[in-house]
């Protein structure tokens, strides 16, 4: 089990700067996911954690260990790759003993890993199996049983769930949850599932363009998110965001509003904010309610409905020409034209600077 | 392929596409079949049977006496041990130097690596004819320490007929473009696990390789069994000629006493057989390799 701490890691490749000075520390035992979107660099991340790749610049320890310039078997990690990589043209106990017979482990030690590993997974049965007669979900199994025989200080994930079909990946995921929890080894993830990222993770790294837009506990980012684009990128349906002005500030709140929208009053925490600014008013799906227009404190009218059985997402164009989207707990049947009102709770709101799109206020729990 | 709708239709054009390549096969092996036929029977009934089907069946006068005489006008034996050995031993050595260099061009990172390559890749353009005498001078006085001690100059030995040819631009080629093309996950996951880049070529891609390894040798081998030119100017020794050059020693033979076509497709039968038995070998080969390796997406 192994701490891991990355310091102003920069990657370049040539010209190119896909990574820009990532500060990441990883406890104990912790599982921890990279999220963001395709091409944010964090498979990079990943892959400079293995040693697949050098580090331009910055440090990573493992233990307290500087890596840097380890080759990748001397980093005490395994890794998870997203197509597999089991050997082909060889068997299931070939593939997940590789590491060990590599390593000169005598076979008796060897047979005993295996079946432990296989034991732990399910795939007892599969043991002599060659991988072309395996499925999906199967050949995932032996890519983590290899992992898992060489008692690695660190699991490294790169998308390994990507692959795999809506049904299996939930099964995947949920046995990879109960496989940190019986091993309680460090883990790295990356994914650009958010699912994978709320469920799975200790902690959550949102990346984007090569910086950590914020780190946290799920629910910290959920709740609390440090900018417009973690607030949008976790969760789904994402956050609605509606241009607002302040109109009036005191101790406890900020009272905010637009042409469509009656002036409400939001919790005021964190930076300055002044009178007549521009702001952003960000809110989520699951906390609009459906109300009579009479009712609302916004308006507009129903445009496209998606029933979903337990949750109905409905979008609704906003009499200024925006659209926003509700997720509403039950099946409702709404008309296409149909005039409708949403409320919410403004101390569930969240308030982004228009500048430099950063939180403006806190919410409150 | 879909599921056929109609099952007549799929009988009929399956019935089809085995007569056309029926008519294929015949049309391919004809001159074989022709050439063995034509080798067991005497001259004049070779000849008079060319008019009508008989020439591809074993009917009349059937022996080995073209055989007989084969060997007793040149040791053809010797010929094909030689051209045996030189191919066999040229095709090992090469895909093992040309796959360990396509493996380094592929997956290791070294200064000057893309020049080199593209230098390699360069020499596809130059034709053998224009570095024979090159070549020729070179081997010349070149030297070798063997069994029998220091010497210079490699002319009228195996080696000479060997060495030049274990390495070329063209299998290098085919090694480094299948080599990229196999999944780079593979290679990293197993330096993952600890291993030495060389046992990622001999645990790991080798294993992998069947396909362009059959091709390779295929390749590699019909080139040096048909060796003509380069064993012509560096052997001068009936003990180290190969089939094609002793062809034309055979031919030379008829000078005087007129042509003996029973003979010749004796000879000529002789040097195809090994060539059928290795492409069948490799094929067999080739498809069981395919079968084992197959990655399903």
């Amino acid at each position: 089990m192994a701490e891991i701490k990355l310091r102003d890691v920069h990657k370049s490749f040539g010209k190119v700067e896909v990574i820009k000075g990532v500060n990441i520390e990883i406890k104990d035992g912790e599982f921890v996911v990279i999220v963001g979107p395709s091409g944010c660099g964090k498979s990079t991340l990943l892959r400079m954690i293995a040693g697949l790749e050098d580090i331009t610049q910055g440090t990573l320890e493992i233990d307290g260990v500087c890596m840097n310039d380890r080759q990748p078997k001397d980093r005490g990690i395994a890794m998870v790759f997203q197509t597999y990589a089991i050997f082909p043209h060889m068997t299931v106990r070939e593939n997940v003993a590789f590491g060990l017979t590599i390593n000169k482990i005598d076979k008796a030690t060897r047979d005993l890993k295996v079946d432990e590993a296989a034991r732990i997974l399910q795939m007892e049965n599969l043991l002599d199996r060659r991988p072309s007669e395996l499925s999906g979900g199967q050949r995932q199994r032996v890519a983590i049983g290899r992992a898992i025989v060489r008692n690695p200080k660190v699991f490294l994930f790169d998308e390994p769930l990507s692959n795999l079909d809506a049904s299996l990946r939930m099964d995947m995921r949920m046995e990879i949850g109960k496989l940190h929890q019986s091993l309680n080894a460090s883990m790295i993830y990356v994914t650009h599932d958010q699912v994978e990222a709320m469920t799975l993770a200790d902690k959550i790294v949102v990346l984007n363009d090569g910086k950590v837009m914020q780190s946290g506990s799920p629910m910290e980012l959920y709740k609390e998110p440090a900018n417009m684009f973690v607030a949008s990128f976790l969760g789904a349906p994402s956050m609605n965001f509606i241009n607002v002005e302040v109109h009036d500030i005191n101790e406890e709140n900020v009272t905010v509003y637009n042409p469509t929208l009656s002036p409400i009053k939001v919790p005021h925490k964190g930076r300055d904010i002044s009178k007549k600014s521009q702001a952003i008013l960000g809110l989520r799906p699951q906390y609009l309610r459906l109300v009579e227009p009479s009712d609302g404190i916004l308006n507009g009218k129903v445009i496209l409905t998606e029933r979903l059985g337990a949750e109905t997402i409905v979008e609704i164009l906003l009499k200024d020409g925006k659209r926003v989207i509700a997720a509403i707990s039950e099946d409702q049947i709404l008309s296409n034209g149909k005039e409708i009102g949403l409320q919410f709770n403004p101390k569930q709101v969240h308030l982004f600077s228009s500048e430099d799109s950063k939180f403006l206020s806190e919410n409150r729990k | 392929m879909s599921m056929p709708n109609n099952p007549d239709n799929y009988g009929l054009r399956l019935v089809t596409r085995y007569v056309v390549l029926t008519v294929i096969a015949i049309i391919f092996a004809f001159p074989l079949v022709f050439m063995i036929m034509s080798s067991l029977k005497p001259d004049q009934q070779l000849l008079a049977d060319t008019s009508s089907l008989k020439a591809f069946l074993p009917v009349g006068d059937i022996s080995f006496q073209n055989y007989e005489n084969a060997f007793s006008r040149v040791p053809v034996g010797l010929f094909v041990f030689n051209s045996m050995l030189v191919t066999s031993v040229t095709v090992v050595l090469s895909l093992f130097v040309c796959s360990l260099s396509g493996f380094s061009f592929a997956y290791l990172k070294w200064r000057g690596r893309d020049l080199l390559f593209s230098i390699i890749l360069a020499t596809f353009i130059i034709p053998f004819e224009t570095i024979a005498i090159p070549m020729l001078l070179i081997t010349s006085k070149l030297p070798w320490i063997g069994l029998d001690g220091f010497s210079i100059g490699w002319l009228n030995t195996y080696r000479v007929q060997i060495v030049p040819f274990i390495a070329d631009g063209l299998t290098i080629f085919l090694f480094v473009q299948y080599f990229k093309d196999l999944p780079v996950e593979l290679i990293e996951a197993a330096r993952v696990e600890g291993t030495t880049w060389w046992q990622i070529y001999r645990l790991i891609v080798i294993p992998l390789s069947g396909p362009v390894l059959a091709t390779a040798a295929i390749l590699k081998f019909l080139v040096m069994y048909n060796q003509y030119l380069w064993p012509m100017i560096v052997v001068q020794q009936e003990e180290y000629r190969p089939v094609m050059v002793g062809l034309q020693y055979f031919f030379q033979t008829f000078t005087k006493g007129g042509i003996a076509w029973g003979e010749i497709m004796a000879y000529l039968s002789m040097i195809t057989v090994p060539v059928l038995a290795f492409y069948l070998y490799i094929q067999r080969a080739f498809i069981a390799s395919v079968a084992a390796t197959g990655v399903k997406g």
